[in-house]
């Protein structure tokens, strides 16, 4: 089955990664002191921004008495691609990934504890080399952690993709940008993995259902990953305490 | 910055502080708070800055693109200036929240970058009439503790000097077209001379006093601000000593709020803006130049958004 070239005759990526290894994944909690919440996380040379704002009183037209009202906006800044976009959201694309975020942040978030409020959760996404969507997802929830929304489980995204070698296709964790625009399967999954729970998943490209399973375990491997990690962060953010000196304010 | 709510007491407090010449953070009329720049921290940009005033956070990237000249201007390029207010700063630039503040911004710098005695055009010709450099500066604002037209200046100023543009290997001529080779490497590159760049200054009057770099508390208690965009010295740019030094000039001048200024008080303002620009120039040209030779060194560190 001719496929591009993504996994060496060593077994290694086009970046210099193995099949189930990650990209360096780096945070920090609590980059800004206006917003609630904002945590700043970078994956590989993705890099992304997520502020909280909330919970506050719902805008009337957005009111629900159910629960809280998660509002979303996902922006790719202007320069964050090789070619320059013209408008940094409002376009189909951000308005696509503004509401799979919604639908992944809003399983994570207790929503019920807030009827009539509202929280807005901004993403700005300043580099996007592939997988910028579960950055935004991981970043949004270091910035709902940091904002202290309570959340039933870390939501984590990761997506996954699949190579062949020889007649045996092996599963590629955590897609890059090249790996991307080399036209593959690409599945992202976002999960509540702590509660072993799918919040969104989706898949572009065709994808034999004998493999799907693979590539499936392969994700949700890496949502487990990544909870790890952001767990990781938030208790060293955590351990650091109240202690750094915080702007100067009046 | 809209969405602060103070009380009177605590605009009297400000207001007070102002004519004390003892602000309600330590600092006089005339300081500004403390800064921090870090220049190419973006790779997929061609140059890149980000400034932290205090707690007003702007990220600016230049990205080049190759473009043809102006008919009647064939031997200059051309810089645009797009200004993105993230909702991260405030909720209120969600959607196209932002949109009347940061046309304010870029419409501001194009004027005070106008001029051919703040950033010469002709340096990003490349074939006269035919092909020249467009830069695109885009600015990203992602908080906002006040004072952003000067923070702003400051990192386009920095990501300017941040900028590396390609050599053309070769240039093959085909009827009427051009075909350009790009050097693939990027240390062979220029940089742009961007000495002579301007900052822009705002000075808020309160009563007899003007003030510089206010919070944004103390926007809020501002009835009229003058922003003065004033250019930069290219001697303070550059390391070798062949550089003659030119005067700082004022470029722009722009006034908001709803209040006035009388015509003597005008002169002070300008003039005061034209020192503390003198000033600003001088501090970012030694950062930018120490942090060049440190990065010429070794490999920089970078640290982003994770200090």
């Amino acid at each position: 089955m001719p496929g591009p070239e993504l996994l060496s005759s060593q077994g290694l990526r086009l970046d210099g990664r193995r099949p189930d290894e990650l990209r360096r994944i780096r945070c920090k909690l609590g980059v800004f002191t206006q917003p609630d919440g904002s945590a700043y996380l970078e994956q590989g040379n993705t890099k992304v921004l997520a502020a909280v704002y909330g919970p506050h009183q719902a805008a009337k037209s957005k009111l629900s008495t159910e629960g809280v009202v998660v509002n979303c906006q996902y922006s790719m800044a202007t320069f964050s691609t090789s070619e320059r976009k013209n408008r940094p959201r409002g376009d189909r694309k951000s308005q696509e990934m503004s509401l799979h975020l919604r639908q992944a942040l809003s399983a994570a978030i207790k929503t019920e504890l807030y009827p009539r409020s509202q929280i807005d959760i901004y993403v700005e996404v300043l580099q996007a080399d592939g997988g910028a969507y579960c950055a935004s997802v991981n970043a949004a929830t270091l910035a709902l952690i940091d904002a202290g929304v309570p959340l039933k489980a870390y939501a984590c995204a990761c997506t996954s993709s699949v190579a062949w070698r020889g007649n045996h296709p092996e599963a590629l964790l955590d897609v890059g940008h090249v790996e991307e625009a080399a036209g593959g399967v690409c599945l992202t999954v976002a999960a509540l993995p702590s509660v072993d729970s799918i919040a969104l998943l989706e898949m572009s490209h065709r994808l034999h259902m004998d493999y799907f399973e693979v590539v499936m375990s392969r994700a949700m491997q890496g949502c487990k990953d990544i909870e790890i990690i952001l767990d990781k962060a938030v208790r060293e953010h955590l351990a650091e305490g109240w202690t750094k000196p915080d702007v100067i304010t009046i | 910055m809209a969405g602060m709510l103070l009380s009177n007491a605590e605009r009297f407090y400000i207001w007070d502080g102002v004519e004390e010449n003892f602000r309600s953070d330590g600092r006089s009329n005339k300081d500004y708070r403390p800064m921090e720049l870090e220049t190419d921290v973006v790779s997929s940009a061609s140059g890149s800055a980000r400034l932290r005033l205090a707690n007003t956070d702007v990220l600016v990237c230049v990205k080049t693109e190759i473009d043809t000249p102006k008919s009647d201007k064939p031997g200059l390029g051309s810089i645009e200036f797009f200004v993105d207010c993230s909702a991260n700063a405030t909720p209120e630039f969600e959607g196209r929240g932002g949109e009347q503040l940061a046309n304010r911004i870029s419409n501001l710098l194009q004027r005070a970058y106008h001029s051919s005695q703040a950033f010469n055009l002709k340096q990003l010709c490349i074939f006269e009439g035919k092909q020249c450099w467009k830069l695109y500066v885009d600015i990203l604002i992602l908080e906002c503790g006040g004072n952003l037209c000067d923070a702003v200046s400051l990192a386009v100023k920095a990501a300017l000097f941040n900028t590396r543009i390609p050599f053309v290997k070769a240039a093959l001529m085909d009827g009427g077209n051009i075909d350009l080779q790009l050097s693939d490497d990027p240390f062979d590159s220029k940089r742009l001379e961007v000495g002579t760049a301007p900052l822009l200054v705002t000075l808020c009057r309160m009563d007899e006093e003007n003030i510089v770099d206010p919070t944004a508390e103390e926007e809020t208690c501002i009835a009229v601000s003058i922003v003065v965009g004033v250019s930069g010295n290219p001697a303070l740019y550059t390391s070798s000593e062949d550089t003659t030094p030119s005067d700082h000039k004022c470029t722009t001048i722009s006034m908001s709020g709803n209040g006035g200024i009388l015509p003597d008080a005008m002169k002070i303002v300008i003039a005061e803006g034209i020192t503390a620009a003198k000033c600003l120039d001088e501090a970012l040209g030694r950062t930018l130049l120490q942090e060049r030779n440190r990065t010429n060194l070794q490999k920089k560190d970078s640290y982003g958004f994770l200090k």
